[in-house]
Parts: C-alpha cells; structure tokens; sequence
C-alpha cells in the first residue's frame, strides 16, 4: 500500500512526465500527441504538417526519411517521417527497429502522380520533389498512415485524405483508381487502405505477441542518405540527438537497394527482407508455413529452397517447392508474386497489382542459383 | 487497486484539462463519428468496423441475411463472440472478394464464432491464426459451386492455436481441407459434417486431438492425420473414434503441389508421419482406395529424397480397433495398387482394410512403435513402397498387437 502522500507525489510526477513527452505544443512547430482515448477525426490536429496552398508541407520537427528498400505498395510513392518529442531519441539497435520513446510518431503519406483525371494516376514516376514537402497540384495523396508510440505500445492509424485533410479511417477504405503503368499499360486499381487491424497484419512482427513494431526504421533500411544525398540518415540522427547508442558506421549493417548496382544475391534479399521478412520470419504471422525470408535467415531450406509448401492451397500455382533453384517459373514465391488472385498472391495485403521489377529481380536471383531439388524415385502410395 | 485519495482527483482534473486542452477540435474515441453506423451504412463497412473496434467481453451479432464482401475482416481483440442467427440465416458471403487471403482472420484469444455461414472466399474461409480457447461452433464455411479447383484452399483453419473446440460444423467445397487443425494442442473435432471437400477433416502437426461424432463422405479422403516437415511442431496422440467415414470417392480436385494434392480418391483415413494415433468405433465404408492408409513422408506427394534436418517421416505407434468396416477398396485411385489388387484378390476383389506403405524406421522395430489392429477379421496389407512393390505381401505377425489407450481431451474452457 502507499501512502497517500507519495500517490500524490506519483500522480504529480506521472502528470508532468505525460506534459513534458505528450503535451500541447511541446515541439517548436507544435506537433501535438493525442491520448489513446482521444485520437482525432483529422490528420490536421496532430499538426505534423501545414498546407500552403497546394503545397503539403512537413512541421520543423518532423523529420522526413527514407529507405533502402521500400515495401512495394502498388507503385504508391511514400513521404516518410519521424516525430520525436523534443530532447528525446530512439535508441539504436543492430537487426530489430529501433526503440523509440513513448510520443513518437512515425507518419507515412502515400501519393501518386496526377495522371489525366484526379482517379487516373500515374506509376511511372519519381518523386524527386522537396524534400519535406509534396505538390498537391502535381500528387494525388491517397493516405497517410501514422504509427503512434503510446505508453503500452504502438498504434497504428490510417487517415484517408478527402479535400484539404486527412479523415481517420479505422476500418480502411478502398479507392477505386486507374494507373498508367510503366509499359504504357492503363489498368484499374483498387487501391485499398488498410484497417487498422490490417496494418497489425505486418506491424506485428512478433505475431504471438500481438505487439506492434516499425518495420522501417531499422539500421540496414536507413543506413544511407536521405534521397540519396551526401549526408547519411543515422549519422544526422545521431548529431542532431534523435539518436543514441549508433556504433561506427562500418559496424552498422546496411540492405542493398534492390534498383542499385550490388550484387543480386544481396539485392533480392533486400527485397525480400523488407516485402516478405516482417511476417515470414521465426515469430511472424507466416511462421505457420516454416519460411523465413528475413535478413537474418541463411538456411537454404527456411529460404524456401527445396521446400515443400504447407497450407499453400492454390497459391501454389501447381508447383512443388518455393524456390527451385534455376528456375524462377517453377518456384512458388515467383507465381505467387505474379498472381492477383487474392486467394494465392504474396504478399497477402498491400498490393492489387504485380510488381515486375521485383518479380523480374527475385526471378533473376532464382534463376542463378545453383544445385536442384532431388525428386523421388519411386512409385508412392500417397503421392501423385 | 490503490484509492483515490481526495487530493488526487484535482491533480487528475487538472491533467485531465490539460489534456483535453491540447485539441483545438472535435476528437472523438475509436470509431469516429464519421465511421458510426448509419442506417445507410452497407453491412460490410459496419461489420468491419465492429471487428476493428471491439473491446473484449464484446458480443457482435451479425443479423439474417446474406451480406456480401469486398475485403477480407480481421479481428485482433481477445474475448470477443461473433454471433449469427443460424449457419443457413446468417452468411458472409465473399463471392465478390478483391482482398484478403481469408473472409475472416482472427489472431486472438478467447475467441467464439457460432450459427454463422461463410461462403466463396478465394482463400481460406475463416482462419484463426495463434490463439487459445477457440470454440468455432455450428458454423458453415461452404464453396456453393460444388468442388473446384480454384476454390479456396480451407473451410475452418484454426493454425498455432490451443484448447480449441470446434463442433456442429459442416465444411463443403474446399480445394484442401474443410476442417484443418495445424500446428495446434489440446483440440476436439466433433458433430460436423465435412463433404465435398479434398480433405474432409484433417490433424496437421497436432498435439492432442479428438475427432468423434462426425461425419465425412463424398470428400477425396475423408480424415486425415498428417506431419508435414519444416515446422516449429511435430504432431502426435490424435484419437479418431465414431466417426461415419464413408464414400470418400470424389476426384482430387486440388491444386498440384501442395500436400493434399497427392490424396487419392476413395481414401477414408489416411495416416502419414503422425504417431500415437488411434483410430476405433468408427464406421468406415466404400472408400474405394481404401478404408485407412497408412503411410510414410516418403510416400506423400510433397516428399523430396531428402528429409527436414530433424523430421520424423514414419508413422508410429498406430493402434486401430473396433471399426465398422465394409466395402471399399475396390477401385483404387493408383495404378499401382490397381494392379495389387487385381493381382492379389481378382478382378472382383478388394484391398484389405488397411493398406501400409510398409516403410518403418529401421532402428525403430520393436511392438512399442507398431501399427496394431484388432479389428475382427481385417488385416494390413503392406505393399511394400520403399522396395518397388516387391514383396507384397499380408503379414498379420507384426500387427496382432495392441497399444495404451490415449487420454481423453480435456479443454481448459470445460468445452
């Protein structure tokens, strides 16, 4: 039991801590957290960010970001960024995301090029625009996703963007668009927000737990430099204080850039790490099928080569191993990027379209590797 | 839980307005005003944001009615029931679905879905991925166009789970299993109905199973305990006890690859790689490649030469009795043991009731891992797979035996 005085004296201490790590106005722009009970109907309130005309602009303090891999979201362009509460910083860790202090907020706002008509978007674009801001008159935003570091944990948010704000949207949304593709291809698109129980779909990368985690913020995505610029993204981290704890840079692991120029077995893996890895790993949601494709998997056999699928159903496109060596076509992972069938395609959610390049990339590495799989030598009794 | 003491509550007042200070507008809880229900709002956006919303305790009754589906429904939150007013009354129906590699996917715990249908999802139906205490009762997953291939793959799939009940079901049209236990502990199947599907019911990487009082027919096999390699649990100790298995003759109508794949049709109980099964007091007719298979990894279709580092390919420790069986046998879905069965019984005989792939562990001969069956007059034919069909040949001397009975399950939640 205790004492009265000191519940008192706790309650004081717990108030000024909530004030000083989530209270009004506490970042020079004036970012504002909100309680778990009191998330906001508007983007707008958390003041992450301010319009100037059609310009979408990002607070001071809201740090934009990028990665060396980017999950691929039906050829949605991103604008990351992170949102420390003043005097804090994340604490670095060598494979995990980083641990970041209660008020964080991690914002990803997900847009497009306008194409011909505000529905008909364009995928054949880079964004290489300012680099805190976005153009409304030459983006479409679609939405933004916020990640936000309570007390006991994250949660995660998804604001669907209708005129000039953001509407919170719990249990996602789907809008239907058209995208010109890169072949010159118009194809429709539903592009689909997802539900916040859906966002815990890759969130939770420790999938008995429940827990929510980033997915990006980790050492080998943001070991580079913003926009591919001259000054690396943990190095500034570190200097400006949003950082604690960063070994020497050439201790600090860094994934390839699946469009760059290291060799493809580091490529392919990259991609698969940040598109497939945050669920198929030893504790996430596709532990049930005993293939990881994380970072940290070197077992030929938890890669998929030569292994049989489990639950696959349908998704095995009526093919027997999930990587066979030297051939793309013939692998599981290949046909179950390529497929939109719903009930086949991988990754599960986040896509309504194909990505040829990734498919192209993870194809090209299955292709050059080497050995095969030993297929059986006699007639069986439960075989085909 | 302290007190409030008196001196308390400005304190929290005065946190409590400073807080509420920092909005400069309208902010609303979870489930915002522009989110609630309307009489306008279609069923699918409000049953979507019950799921999205609940809070455990939370009862979330889905009226009469047939409502359709765009996207998959996710459910997260612990201790929450989903309740229709009847399988037949009461459906989901994903016919429509663009997303969502299931209709409904639950990763939760304490978890009860009852008199519900759910109909023509691409994927799976309903999957419950890591939970405990699940109880799926008198629900309905069904593909109404009959078997296809491109149906989805699971009709009720609880995977990683525990203590899990799942009773009064029925299971149609699935392109894999109707009722797929894996990877899970502690678990009862029973009075469900499971037809038409590739597996009726199946046991996958289980540890403790109980499946009695149903019924499977007109599936490619009618129930099934497997192991499959590569995964964080091996299965044992499954008892399938008065169940009807009969007529399980439907063409395999899977997709090729995956593990069911390889079934063949007219396959009644089919054991491969699991032990400490027990099979008994079942009726099991007409299953016309035969009323129980017996077999190894190395006879199912997903078996590469090499083996998982670590597996257990051989089925151990079968005990099979008191079964009913008639008929089957009588036309099986392989050349091979076609040509067995013409060349051991003629051209109007059958396959005994049990039929063995006759591969065993060599270090493990001794009674203790034996198949036993003492089941009046049937008898285990070994066709002798690992060696070509060689020596085929009925031996009853190695299986006139018998094991310990397994326990029953007993679930947590006093199912």
């Amino acid at each position: 039991m205790i004492a009265r005085g000191s519940t008192l004296f706790g309650l004081i201490v717990a108030a000024t801590m909530t004030l000083t790590t989530a209270g009004c106005d506490d970042g020079p722009s004036g970012v504002r957290f909100h309680a778990q009970d009191a998330y906001p109907e508007n983007l707008s309130a958390w003041r992450l960010h301010r319009l100037e005309g059609d310009r979408l602009i990002l607070a001071g303090d809201v740090v934009p970001y990028d990665l060396n891999a980017p999950l691929f979201t039906d050829y949605a362009q991103k604008l990351r960024a992170i949102y420390l509460p003043p005097g804090t910083s994340a604490t670095y860790r060598d494979y995990e995301s980083f641990d970041f202090p209660v008020g964080t907020i991690i914002m990803k706002t997900f847009f497009y090029a306008k194409g011909e008509s505000s529905d008909v978007v364009r995928a054949n674009y880079v964004w290489q625009a300012g680099q805190s801001s976005l153009d409304r008159s030459q983006v479409r935003i679609i939405e933004t996703r916020l990640l936000v570091r309570q007390s006991d944990g994250w949660d995660a948010l998804p604001y669907v963007w209708q005129g000039d704000d953001a509407v919170l949207r719990l249990a996602g949304s789907l809008e239907r668009l058209e995208i010109d593709l890169a072949d010159g291809r118009r194809v429709p698109l539903p592009y689909i927000v997802p539900t916040r129980n859906e966002c815990a779909a890759c969130h939770a990368t420790d999938h008995s737990s429940g827990a929510l985690q980033p997915i990006g913020p980790k050492a080998r995505h943001l070991n580079r430099g913003y926009l591919s610029g001259p000054v690396n993204q943990l190095t500034r981290m570190m200097k400006e204080g949003r950082l604690s704890g960063l070994p020497d840079l050439a201790a600090v692991p860094a994934s390839a850039d699946p469009a760059g120029d290291e060799p493809l077995d580091r490529r392919a893996r990259s991609y698969l790490d940040i598109n497939c890895g945050h669920c198929h790993s030893p504790k996430g949601a596709a532990d049930t099928s005993g293939l990881h494709l994380d970072a940290a998997t070197s077992g030929s056999r938890a890669l998929g080569i030569c292994k049989p699928p489990i639950a696959a159903g349908q998704g095995t496109g009526g093919r027997s191993y999930s990587i066979v060596p030297g051939d793309a076509e013939d692998s599981i992972i290949v046909f179950r990027m390529k497929t939109n069938d719903p009930g086949a395609r991988m990754p599960e959610l986040g896509r309504s379209l194909s990505h040829a390049e990734g498919i192209d990339l993870v194809g090209g590495w299955i292709d050059g590797l080497a050995g095969e799989c030993i297929e059986r030598d006699g007639p069986s009794l439960t075989g085909d | 839980m302290k007190s409030m003491s008196p001196m308390g509550l400005p304190v929290l007042f005065l946190l409590g307005a400073l807080l509420a200070g920092c909005s400069d507008q309208t902010a609303a809880p979870a489930g915002t005003a522009s989110e609630a229900e309307t009489v306008d709002t279609p069923y699918e956006d409000r049953l979507r944001l019950a799921l999205e919303t609940a809070q455990p305790g939370d009862v979330i009754e889905v009226p009469e009615g047939t409502h359709q589906f765009t996207r998959g429904l996710t459910l997260n939150t612990d201790g929450v029931t989903i309740r229709g007013a009847g399988m037949d009354r009461s459906v989901l129906s994903f016919s429509g679905q663009i997303a969502g590699a299931e209709g409904l996917l639950v990763n939760a715990s304490d978890f009860t879905i009852e008199d519900l249908g759910i109909e023509d999802t691409p994927g799976d139906a309903l999957k419950i991925n890591d939970g405990s205490n699940i109880v799926i009762r008198r629900v309905r997953t069904e593909w109404t166009r009959g078997p296809h291939t491109e149906n989805g793959a699971y009709g009720i799939y609880p995977v990683q789970t525990e203590n899990t009940l799942v009773e009064g079901a029925i299971a149609i049209g699935a392109s894999d299993a109707g009722i797929y236990v894996g990877q899970s502990k502690n678990v009862i199947v029973r009075d469900s109905v499971a037809e038409f599907n590739v597996a009726g019911i199946e046991i996958e990487n289980t540890v403790g199973a109980d499946v009695y009082n149903n019924v499977a027919t007109n599936n490619t096999g009618g129930i099934l305990v497997f192991n499959m390699p590569d995964l964080p649990q091996e299965g044992h100790s499954t008892r399938v006890f008065n169940n009807r298995i009969n007529g399980n003759n439907t063409g395999n109508f899977a997709p090729p690859g995956g593990a069911v794949s390889g079934v063949p049709a007219g396959s009644g109980v089919i054991i491969n790689s699991n032990d400490r099964v027990e099979i008994f007091e079942n009726e099991i007719a007409d299953n016309r490649t035969a009323n129980v298979l017996i077999s190894s990894f190395f006879s199912a279709s997903y078996s590469a030469r090499e083996t998982a580092p670590h597996f257990d390919p051989y089925p151990e420790t079968i005990y099979i009795y008191d079964n009913t069986f008639s008929g089957g046998g009588d036309a099986p879905d392989r050349e091979e043991l076609e040509a067995l069965r013409t060349a051991l019984f003629a051209e109007a005989g059958r396959l005994p009731d049990v039929v063995w792939d006759g591969i065993r562990n060599p270090e493990k001969a001794d009674a203790a891992y034996a198949i036993c069956l003492n089941n009046g007059e049937s008898v285990v034919l070994n066709v002798d797979a690992g060696n070509g069909y060689e020596n085929v040949r009925v031996d009853m001397s190695g299986h006139n035996c018998s094991h310990e009975k397994l326990p029953e399950i007993v679930l947590a939640t006093g199912g």
